[in-house]
């Protein structure tokens, strides 16, 4: 496969970057979720 | 201003797990692993690389003008494209709903979607630059519009999240971070029309998918590779907005904090100057009564 290189590189940022994104928003989540009581979470409460 | 969310319900059974998951999350998260594996799939197993040729008759040999394997970039550079449209799209609408409704709830999905529009942004940017290095032989080329202006886009949406820290007031934020939304709203669609406008100043060609240039498996991965990529933007979302609307908790639980306290105090006081004022005056001299 040509161009190997630039296509782990391109699909690598995305992948890595979303990840370390997403992994941030769960741990932001869970120690603000903490600080709140289960009855000002809403979407503790609901069966979204 | 509003802050009602989302609707009360009497179920609770998962009230004691402190985080921003939910059924909803579950299904999302779920839905972009399966997607994004099957999108990886199409993109380096199923999908042939870009081979076309362009004929120049008899008597010549035909052109490759295909990209070749770099076409696989593509289906992620389109998608993530996409979503950064969507995202700044979305962080629009809400500007506007923040202006006209006054509403915290906007407020926070317009945060929402400009911090994760601002990630796609850039990662928009980096996958164009190193899918360019091989087709355009250059990582990046300043003046070329399409580039230029997806940057001014970035950076306006950087400025915004930047912005927005620098003030503590939830409803003067609202305001005014929604009149730098709408301003970097107004790029959105120069952005797009840019390699349409200037094409004598940018080495994107026109629009692929409407210009019809790809075709079966090529152009539905690249429609599946924005599909997926556009879950994983609401799985991004809902957590996102999630942690705004804790945020707006904290403050707001702060805020009455502070309030009763302040009552109490308030009170405590009130209630110390009539004991005074009532043993004072048990105390003093005998009222005059007039008798003598």
């Amino acid at each position: 496969m040509d161009y190997l290189g630039y296509l782990l590189g391109g699909w690598g940022v995305v992948l890595v970057a979303v990840a370390i994104y997403a992994v941030s928003l769960l741990r932001r989540g869970k120690v603000l979720s903490a600080r709140v009581p289960a009855d000002r979470r809403r979407w503790m409460t609901t069966d979204d | 201003m509003s802050t009602t969310l989302t609707r009360p319900s009497s179920t609770a059974s998962e009230a004691d797990v402190a985080s921003t998951g939910s059924k909803l999350t579950r299904v999302l998260g779920i839905a972009s692993l399966v997607g994004l594996a099957v999108l990886l799939l199409l993109a380096f197993v199923f999908t042939e690389p870009d081979q076309r040729v362009f004929d120049r008759g008899l008597d010549l040999d035909p052109l490759l003008t295909g990209q070749g394997d770099a076409v696989r970039l593509l289906y992620v550079h389109f998608p993530v494209a996409m979503v950064t449209y969507t995202a700044f799209s979305l962080n629009a609408i809400g500007s506007i709903a923040v202006l006209w409704k006054k509403s915290m709830w906007w407020d926070n999905t317009a945060a929402a979607a400009a911090e994760v529009g601002v990630l796609f942004c850039g990662l928009t940017l980096a996958t164009g630059s190193i899918w360019g290095r091989p087709i355009w032989n250059t990582w990046w080329k300043w003046g070329d519009v399409r580039l230029m202006t997806t940057t001014i886009l970035f950076l306006i949406f950087v400025g915004y999240l930047a912005y927005r820290r620098t003030m503590t007031d939830s409803q003067v934020r609202a305001k005014r971070s929604a009149v730098v939304g709408l301003i970097g709203a107004i790029n959105i669609p120069i952005v797009y029309k840019s390699v349409d406008w200037w094409q004598n100043r940018t080495l994107h060609q026109q629009s692929t998918l409407r210009d019809r240039a790809i075709e079966d498996l090529t152009l539905f991965s690249m429609i599946f590779g924005m599909v997926v990529f556009l879950v994983i933007f609401a799985w991004l979302m809902v957590h996102r907005f999630r942690i705004g609307w804790l945020e707006h908790q904290i403050e707001t639980v702060g805020l009455e904090a502070a309030i009763a306290e302040r009552r109490a105090q308030t009170s405590a006081a009130v209630e110390d100057a009539v004991t005074d004022s009532r043993a004072s005056a048990g105390s003093g001299p005998p009222p005059k009564t007039g008798m003598n």
